[in-house]
């Protein structure tokens, strides 16, 4: 691949998703949501988003370890943040947020964990990130930014504070 | 006939007859013993277990890492909580679980351990959880079986009951956090007691700052000291300043004749009443891995009382397992 593509600002992206769910909440089509993000990316997202909105409840955070679905493959991470759900999910409005969608797959298990928990009335998925790769079919509804990767390349989300997210080739995560 | 207490009946295996707990990447395959484990393997299960106990407070009290493996209870030796707990912790796991108790099964009809255990593989079995009367017993299972599977070591004669030490040491974690500035005292009968051997063990790797055994002469080993414990024959010296208090059942069934004049007079003597617990320090808490003989080795009043952490053992014991399985059955692929 011969050019990278510019990730946004973190503060540019946090805007876009905070205006873009903002909107659904004032039109209606999220009723009083509750906030869960995904470890631990996914946490330090909604953890500003969160703020941003305003919502009066405590942020709910899942751990998918126990859900995943390449534990025979690569085994048990030793987990020191439990999932936190500390409000009924039954019957309510979720935000799950994430920093990057690209496979689908910890989505996938984030679901089956949520729905262990409740029967929530809707999920709606917001990410900082959306790249292409998906292995499920699953779409988020709320973007940051949409970027075009070789499978070569990942998206690598720093945080909490300071929430940074750049570009890195697998032979440097290996 | 003399025991030999750091490494009892064990056959003559490899040199390092713990090391069969690993496969060949250096994963945990197997817990039969807290020897080998050191302190990053006992604090990975800790961790891991940590992240079980929620799962215990939840509607749906089931994850699905383990959704179509079976795993076997094979108790050789009649147990309630220990056989229920590991139960509990595969079916919070999505397992599936055989029960097999084999003191009153084939066993009894001449049929050889091997045998029974082929039997069993041929059900296609991923884990057995072994009991036996035997030391030993389960490391001699873990040499025979299929390659895929694990196996726990859930007590054996003498000589070990890992998941219960592991489980002790995350009950005293949880409450007094870190290690290294607690007393902890090991009370009764030491000498044929596996648990004691495990926690012994495991509070070394982790560097308990005092490690203490109370008992009278003919319940400790000779053997004991170069395990880096101290021996007090008397209740009140060794509970002095000591942080963990755990209480040890009488082996009652275990123990020949002439070692102990009377329970009576061990009761005076060791048993833990409210008033010897005032020797210990005010806020220390009491343990005991069940089922507790009352007014033999503890009161029924300290068992009940407000610094008894007997129950949460209990229910620690679960997430402990929950993580012991995970961590052993993810080592295959």
């Amino acid at each position: 691949m011969t050019s990278l593509p510019e990730l946004n600002s973190i503060d540019q992206l946090l805007a876009t998703c905070w205006q873009n769910l903002a909107r659904a909440i004032s039109q209606g089509e999220l009723n009083n949501p509750l906030m869960v993000g995904i470890h631990s990316g996914g946490v330090w997202v909604a953890e500003a988003l969160h703020e941003r909105l305003a919502l009066s409840e405590p942020l709910g955070k899942l751990n998918i370890t126990f859900y995943r679905d390449d534990f025979n493959t690569l085994g048990l991470h030793p987990t020191v943040a439990p999932s936190q759900l500390p409000v009924d999910i039954d019957g309510r409005d979720i935000i799950l947020v994430d920093d990057v969608l690209y496979t689908g797959r910890t989505i996938r298990a984030a679901m089956n964990e949520l729905f262990d928990y409740g029967r929530p009335a809707r999920i709606w998925l917001a990410v900082l990130f959306e790249r292409d790769g998906r292995e499920l079919p699953i779409s988020a509804q709320t973007v940051g930014q949409r970027v075009v990767l070789s499978p070569r390349h990942q998206i690598h989300v720093d945080g909490p504070a300071p929430l940074t997210a750049h570009l890195v080739t697998r032979e440097e995560i290996a | 006939m003399a025991v030999n207490f750091v490494r009892p009946i064990l056959p003559k295996l490899s040199p390092d007859p713990w090391a069969i707990q690993f496969d060949a990447a250096g994963h945990l395959k197997h817990l039969l013993t807290i020897e080998g484990l050191g302190a990053t393997w006992i604090t990975r299960i800790l961790d891991t277990a940590e992240g079980f106990m929620s799962v215990s407070d939840r509607d749906i009290k089931k994850v699905p890492l383990l959704r179509g493996r079976t795993v076997v209870n094979l108790f050789f030796e009649a147990s309630t909580r220990t056989r229920t707990t590991f139960e509990l912790a595969a079916k919070r796991l999505s397992a599936d679980v055989l029960n097999i108790n084999l003191s009153t099964s084939a066993t009894t009809k001449g049929e050889s351990l091997l045998d029974t255990l082929r039997n069993i593989e041929a059900m296609q079995a991923d884990m057995f959880v072994v009991r036996h009367e035997q030391s030993g017993a389960a490391h001699f299972i873990a040499r025979h079986v299929a390659p895929h599977v694990s196996v726990l070591n859930a007590g054996d004669g003498w000589h070990a009951h890992p998941t219960q030490a592991l489980l002790d040491a995350f009950t005293i974690r949880r409450i007094k956090g870190d290690f290294a500035p607690l007393r902890i005292a090991i009370v009764g009968d030491i000498k044929h007691s596996r648990v004691a051997r495990s926690q012994i063990h495991a509070f070394n790797s982790l560097n308990v700052g005092e490690l203490r055994v109370i008992g009278p002469r003919t319940l400790i080993p000779n053997d004991i000291e170069p395990l880096g414990v101290r021996v007090f024959h008397d209740m009140r010296e060794g509970l002095k300043d000591v942080d963990v208090i755990i209480m040890l059942r009488l082996q009652r069934e275990r123990m020949e004749g002439g070692l102990l004049p009377t329970e009576q007079e061990f009761y005076r003597l060791y048993g833990l009443t409210e008033e010897k617990l005032k020797w210990a320090k005010p806020d220390a808490i009491v343990m005991h891995p069940g089922p507790a003989n009352r007014g033999v080795e503890i009161e029924s009043r300290v068992a009940d009382g407000p610094q008894s952490v007997i129950l949460e053992q209990v229910s620690n014991g679960i997430g402990v397992r929950m993580a012991v399985m995970a961590l052993c059955m993810s080592a295959e692929s």
